[in-house]
């Protein structure tokens, strides 16, 4: 069966703290932290961007894999801040990890979805045996308008899955989508920043999405959330993936170990795949993992995984999502901030 | 730099390719015509693993326009595992953070842009090895 041979997830070194964010906009910071359950997000250095977040997580995957680069037939990148319009982030990918030429790449866009979308397209390839291994990734550097709520949670960071059917680490054992159209959040051409419909973005919106396709894939497999060892959904913020979990019948423990977002803030499309890798880093053979994504527009990809013996003689071969969290953490003031993210108006461009 | 040597160039700036001397072995990087230790012309590509230690550094305080936004910033010379030495920034960390001989590896980074509407040149900096 096909599933993950090889997994790896990045995020940047520098941090700014929620309360810092508060503090700016005359906000209460010890209002903001407890509402949002968010301590610090991540913040891209100026020569970062979602290509770059790409390769450093694929690397750690095809270390993880033990493959060669040129084995891969496709190559997906899934994330709402692609560096162009127009040309493919995914070139610059394969040409720099030696995948290709003979591959086929495609970018993917689906807000904070895009990213189990290329995961789901690169399994389905490998399980319908059109190629040997296929590459699916989940990164931004997710925008927040200056003073917006959004600007307290979107972050940068990212996670790559190889996929394939020999040397499998997890395999994928079920798999769902349920989809709709819901105006909840969206940018347009551009725009530099997202809208978003407020508190219409909850109920309508990412809980509909995520129970939806939640009780479609137990449903599916039959299978019972007792069942799970690891839960991971779509983190836009701390409450929500909490209540997700609840609503579905998940304990709070189940959720914990994929549960991120309140050292990294909401990387959107790299959301729920960084999550699924800080369980990756721990999970047991045997061990069930339950994951839903959510994309605003609105839809939720649910997976269930099962690892195998492999994966603890993977684990270690790179580094690990909580160790990269904790490690050379470089903390920003607003100001610094500012200038990281381009918020600043230039008198000429830079 | 214009976009046809910016893409004639992907193989050293994006996957660090170097040649080897198949005579005298020597590693050349980027690729030459004719070896300068035996003037050999045969060599085979081999591909520079990434890691190195930091042979000298100095910071820019002052930067060109398009790098601004960066400086104070770091430019070190960097010697390879395979012995060629190259030029590039160490990001990530403060100046005084740099020390000789001090283990780096290579990461793959925006390089610079020519302006907004321009390319957005991919290459590799120096991070400091911290474990």
């Amino acid at each position: 069966m096909a599933g993950i041979v090889g997994y790896g997830a990045y995020v940047p070194c520098y941090r700014i703290k929620a309360e810092d964010i508060a503090r700016q906009w005359g906000g209460d910071p010890g209002a903001v932290k407890r509402g949002l359950l968010l301590e610090e997000k991540t913040v891209p250095g100026l020569d970062e961007d979602t290509i770059t977040i790409s390769v450093q997580a694929t690397r750690y995957a095809l270390q993880r894999a033990g493959i060669s680069p040129a084995e891969i037939g496709a190559a997906y990148i899934g994330s709402e801040s692609h560096p162009y319009a127009v040309k493919p982030s995914g070139t610059v990918l394969i040409d720099a990890l030696g995948i290709g030429p003979e591959v086929h790449v495609a970018d993917y866009e689906f807000a904070c979805k895009a990213g189990t979308e290329a995961m789901f397209v690169a399994w389905s390839h490998v399980q319908a045996g059109h190629m040997k291994y296929a590459l699916g990734i989940g990164a931004d550097t997710s925008q927040g308008a200056p003073g917006d709520a959004l600007e307290y949670t979107a972050s940068a960071g990212g996670a790559a899955f190889i996929m394939g059917k020999e040397n499998v680490a997890a395999e994928i054992l079920e798999t769902y989508s349920f989809t709709t159209d819901t105006a909840d959040f969206w940018r347009k051409e551009h725009e530099y920043y997202p809208q978003h419909a407020g508190r219409f973005t909850g109920e309508p919106a990412y809980f509909r999405h995520i129970e939806g396709a939640g009780r479609g894939i137990l449903e599916k497999s039959g299978r019972k959330p007792e069942d799970f060892a690891y839960v991971v959904f779509h983190m836009p913020n701390g409450k929500f993936p909490l209540r997700a979990g609840k609503l579905l019948g998940f304990r709070k423990e189940q959720i914990e170990e994929g549960w991120l977002v309140n050292i990294m803030g909401n990387t959107y499309s790299g959301s729920s795949p960084t999550g699924l890798a800080a369980i990756l880093d721990v999970a047991k053979p045997g061990d069930l993992i339950f994951m839903v994504s959510f994309g605003s527009g609105a839809g939720s990809d649910a997976f269930i995984f099962q690892a195998t013996k492999r994966l603890p003689e993977i684990q270690s071969k790179a580094p690990g999502i909580r160790a990269i969290l904790g490690e050379n953490r470089r903390y920003l003031d607003y100001g610094q901030y500012a200038k990281y993210r381009r918020k600043i108006i230039f008198n000429s461009p830079v | 730099m214009k976009s046809p040597q910016y893409t004639r160039e992907i193989p050293q700036r994006y996957r660090l390719e170097a040649q080897k001397c198949k005579q005298c072995g020597k590693i050349h990087f980027p690729p030459r015509l004719i070896c300068d230790a035996c003037q050999s012309r045969d060599f085979e590509d081999v591909h520079l693993a990434g890691k190195g230690r930091v042979l000298t550094w100095t910071v820019i305080h002052v930067a060109p326009a398009k790098f601004d936004l960066e400086a104070p910033y770091v430019i070190a010379i960097v010697e390879m595992e395979e012995g060629v030495r190259l030029t590039c920034q160490v990001v990530d960390c403060n100046p005084e953070e740099l020390a000789l001989n001090a283990p780096v590896e290579m990461v793959f980074r925006r390089i610079q842009e020519d302006g907004q509407a321009d390319i957005i040149q991919y290459g590799h900096k120096a991070v400091l090895q911290r474990e």
